[in-house]
């Protein structure tokens, strides 16, 4: 059984936890010890959100240690920046194109970095780094909050586990009116992810 | 059954299938949800009280009748519950009493960061601390077995990273039914504190911890692995994790009961291994506890005192001081120097009750006279206010928030209810500027009251603004006595603030819309400047609460000219677009707020429809 370190990173409001959640209990119903421990910070609304999902035989840390995460999940492209130097040297990092401006930049003269700036950030401590049009994903599936399942759909794509363990985890935590359109962005998902990935073989 | 569990939930599972009959708590990060789940059991009486220490004292009463009962609270909770929580360990029980303080290593969400273990040994209670889920769900059952066999009070220490994290549980009890019934038996000289029953009470608690000291050395919650003799690792809570994750090969010694230590485990543990460490987070507990015992064991010297731990801290810190060799680091890819990324530190949201008031603050407290440069004539600081100033005494809730950019509306914040006790003190010492105290309704009925119970006999002249948003909502949405709903979700008797307010005696009593800017100006600006106590009840519900939705506003950016007065009031939904304030129509709420329009000069944000 394979250890999985998990670190989703983002902002309130955007589903993290839910997403978190949603793979926690994917990995408790196929058997894994799980542990998740998110970091919300005060705010309902607004700040930043941490969430560590680890996955394994037997996982002692709820909190995954700097430079051990497999996979980030960057909801949004300044905190995927980050939160990179918790990745390996071979993990993998799926940002949306998500961007959210803190009021610090609006106020402030710290700058939001360019995608070029995030990426050259990342490509620091990874060669595997997937940019996902989520934003477009979730208009077309008619559901813009159905980002944390356009990312779990990009995750499952470098994981073992059979599709239909991670749709039915999805139809079992969403309430009934997301479910279709959210396991269509899961696909979406997936698929992108999946394209993105065998490109970035053929390139090697 | 296996359930993927928080901390908080095991808890409360664990309670309710050890029996409880009664649960109290005042909500506080991170102990809120422990309540909030036992609240969905139908057979437990639930509630939350106006604050912990109020908590302690129903849940005592409680006791005293012979049912099982679970008070819990955020560590600083305990501070408030501190006189109740001891009275208990006078007294003694009947029926188990078990108090869940949750600590915030780290300081998340609280006015600072205290080590909750020091209370155990300062009011003589058992103590047990959980490492995961799973054990907050079994220790359930032994504290309340440990409160009723040795007629105390006990302590469950957990922490964030135990409330907050997820961890697989194997849920195998069930409900216990066969318990006491309650009933009162008068025993005066257990229950009635009185000087010479106290004596005989104190007398008894030396001798049950004595007892307690027996009972825990065969405890089998306490576990030792041995594995390398030559480094032996003490720990307990998360930080037990941290331990065993990072000192892989060491032997270890993990502590459930944390309060008083099993002394002949820790003494065998010790003969043992040839290098004893403590690792624990906050205080050094464990290790001055060990170390009274003769034993040289050290932790500290390289373990923060401050700040919560994580696996990295640890080895590093294990690192420094030679316990674990420097890794051989894999040749990592030339790195430039990170460059800095912006912060993004929490904020009111967008829509909230709060900005209007604390954007007139800061207005009025000319803290940056030219901020108010660009308001129109009628709105400009009156000129008293602006030779003396005001000071700004705040209090715990969302409205801390305001301390940031852009509101700068704050000049204190201490503890739950502070805020009124402060202005009067700072009034009292002779400050020559305005004072105001500023208060949610949940902070106020917490333990504002007798503050302003306190301004009005000693005729201080303080104003009193008391936010409320008509629900706790820092802690995510719990009622309080403010909102006539109880902790089930069923309609009560509401009390309400202003009654409150003129009972206490204040004359003045104001109620103001939280959008209405001008209102709330305007209602600020004159009580200041009265000599007798005034109180400004500024109400309006939280959008996050009430999930208001309104069609959004708009920046006409034919009529914005660039002023950006619209950031000033921090709603994260304004930014700024080629040069013109522009709003996120996913946040804003729409005409319901409309603050920033209120503060456009050129009349430019408007509902998007229109």
């Amino acid at each position: 059984m394979k250890e999985i370190n998990v670190l989703m990173v983002g902002v309130g409001g955007q589903g993290v936890i839910l997403a978190s959640d949603t793979m926690s209990e994917i990995g408790t119903n196929n058997g894994y010890d799980v542990k998740k421990s998110d970091s919300l910070g005060m705010a309902q609304r607004g700040g930043g959100v941490v969430s560590h999902v680890r996955w394994g035989k037997h996982i002692f840390s709820p909190l995954i240690k700097k430079g051990e995460v497999d996979f980030l999940l960057g909801f949004e492209q300044l905190e995927a920046a980050r939160w990179s130097s918790y990745l390996k040297s071979d993990g993998v990092a799926i940002v949306s194109d998500v961007v959210i401006v803190p009021v610090s930049v609006i106020g402030g003269n710290t700058p939001y970095p360019s995608w070029g700036e995030a990426n050259k950030i990342l490509a620091q401590y990874t060669d595997e780094i997937y940019l996902l049009p989520a934003t477009k994903i979730g208009t077309e599936v008619g559901n813009p909050r159905a980002l944390n399942v356009v990312m779990l759909g990009s995750l499952s794509v470098f994981l073992e586990l059979e599709t239909e363990t991670w749709t039915d985890g999805i139809r079992h935590r969403l309430p009934p009116q997301f479910v279709e359109s959210s396991l269509e962005a899961f696909s979406r998902g997936a698929a992108e992810a999946g394209a993105m990935r065998l490109a970035n073989e053929a390139k090697k | 059954m296996i359930k993927l569990l928080s901390g908080n939930e095991a808890l409360a599972l664990g309670a309710y299938h050890a029996g409880i009959k009664v649960a109290t708590a005042y909500p506080g990060t991170p102990s809120t949800e422990i309540l909030e789940t036992i609240a969905s059991f139908d057979d437990v009486y639930t509630e939350w009280s106006t604050n912990e220490k109020v908590a302690t004292e129903v849940g005592l009463g409680a006791a005293y009748s012979g049912v099982r009962v679970l008070v819990s609270m955020k560590q600083v909770g305990l501070n408030v519950a501190s006189d109740p929580f001891f009275a208990a360990s006078t007294t003694g029980i009947v029926g188990g009493l078990v108090v869940v303080s949750c600590g915030d290593p780290g300081i998340h969400s609280s006015q600072g960061e205290q080590d909750n273990r020091h209370y155990a040994k300062f009011a003589k209670v058992p103590m047990l601390e959980p490492t995961d889920s799973q054990e907050a769900y079994d220790l359930m059952d032994w504290v309340f077995n440990i409160s009723e066999e040795f007629d105390t009070p006990v302590l469950l220490r957990s922490t964030t990273r135990i409330s907050h994290c997820k961890t697989v549980v194997n849920v195998n009890r069930e409900r216990k039914t066969d318990l006491r019934q309650p009933s009162f038996t008068r025993s005066p000289e257990k229950f009635v504190m009185i000087p010479a029953y106290a004596r005989l009470r104190h007398q008894i608690m030396e001798e049950r911890i004595v007892k307690l000291r027996t009972y825990v050395e065969d405890s089998p919650l306490n576990e030792m692995l041995l594995a390398d003799r030559k480094l032996g690792v003490i720990s307990s809570g998360v930080a037990h994790q941290y331990a065993r994750e990072v000192f892989r090969d060491a032997s270890h010694l993990k502590l459930v009961t944390t309060y008083p230590i099993p002394a002949k485990l820790i003494r065998r543990f010790t003969q043992e291994v040839e290098r004893i460490i403590v690792v624990e987070e906050l205080d050094p507990f464990l290790e001055d506890e060990i170390r009274a015992l003769g034993i040289p064991v050290t932790g500290k010297e390289f373990i923060p005192l401050t700040g919560e731990l994580n696996p990295e801290i640890v080895e590093n810190a294990a690192i420094q001081a030679g316990i674990l060799p420097v890794p051989l680091k894999p040749s990592l890819k030339s790195r430039e120097a990170e460059p800095q990324l912006p912060q993004r530190p929490p904020l009111l949201c967008a829509g909230c009750p709060h900005t209007a008031t604390e954007f007139t603050l800061r207005g009025l407290g000319i803290y940056n006279p030219c901020s108010v440069g660009d308001l129109p004539e009628e709105r400009k600081i009156p000129s008293q206010l602006k030779k003396a100033g005001l000071v700004v005494a705040g209090d715990i809730g969302c409205y801390t928030l305001g301390v940031y950019a852009p509101l700068f509306a704050l000049d204190t914040t201490a503890c739950m209810g502070a805020s009124i006790g402060q202005a009067l003190g700072l009034e009292k010492a002779g400050v020559q500027n305005k004072i105001i105290a500023v208060i949610g309704d949940s902070t106020f009925l917490h333990s504002g009251m007798t503050g302003l119970v306190d301004v009005v006999y000693n005729q201080g002249s303080t104003t009193v603004i008391i936010l409320d948003n008509e629900t706790t909502a820092m802690t995510g949405h719990q009622s309080h006595p403010g909102t006539g709903i109880s902790a089930k979700g069923i309609e009560t008797r509401a009390v309400q603030l202003e009654t409150i307010a003129q009972g206490i005696g204040v004359q003045d009593v104001n109620v103001v819309n939280a959008f209405d800017l001008p209102a709330i100006e305007s209602a600020i600006s004159r009580c200041v400047e009265t000599d007798e106590p005034s109180v400004i009840i500024v109400r309006g519900a939280c959008p996050l609460h009430v999930k208001v939705s309104g069609t959004p506003l708009e920046v006409d950016s034919e009529k914005c000219d660039g002023c950006y007065a619209c950031l000033r009031i921090g709603c994260p939904a304004i930014s700024v677009a080629d040069d013109k304030g522009w709003i996120d129509s996913s946040l804003c709420i729409g005409s319901s707020c409309s603050t920033c329009a209120q503060v456009c000069p050129q009349e430019a944000i408007e509902d998007s429809k229109k």
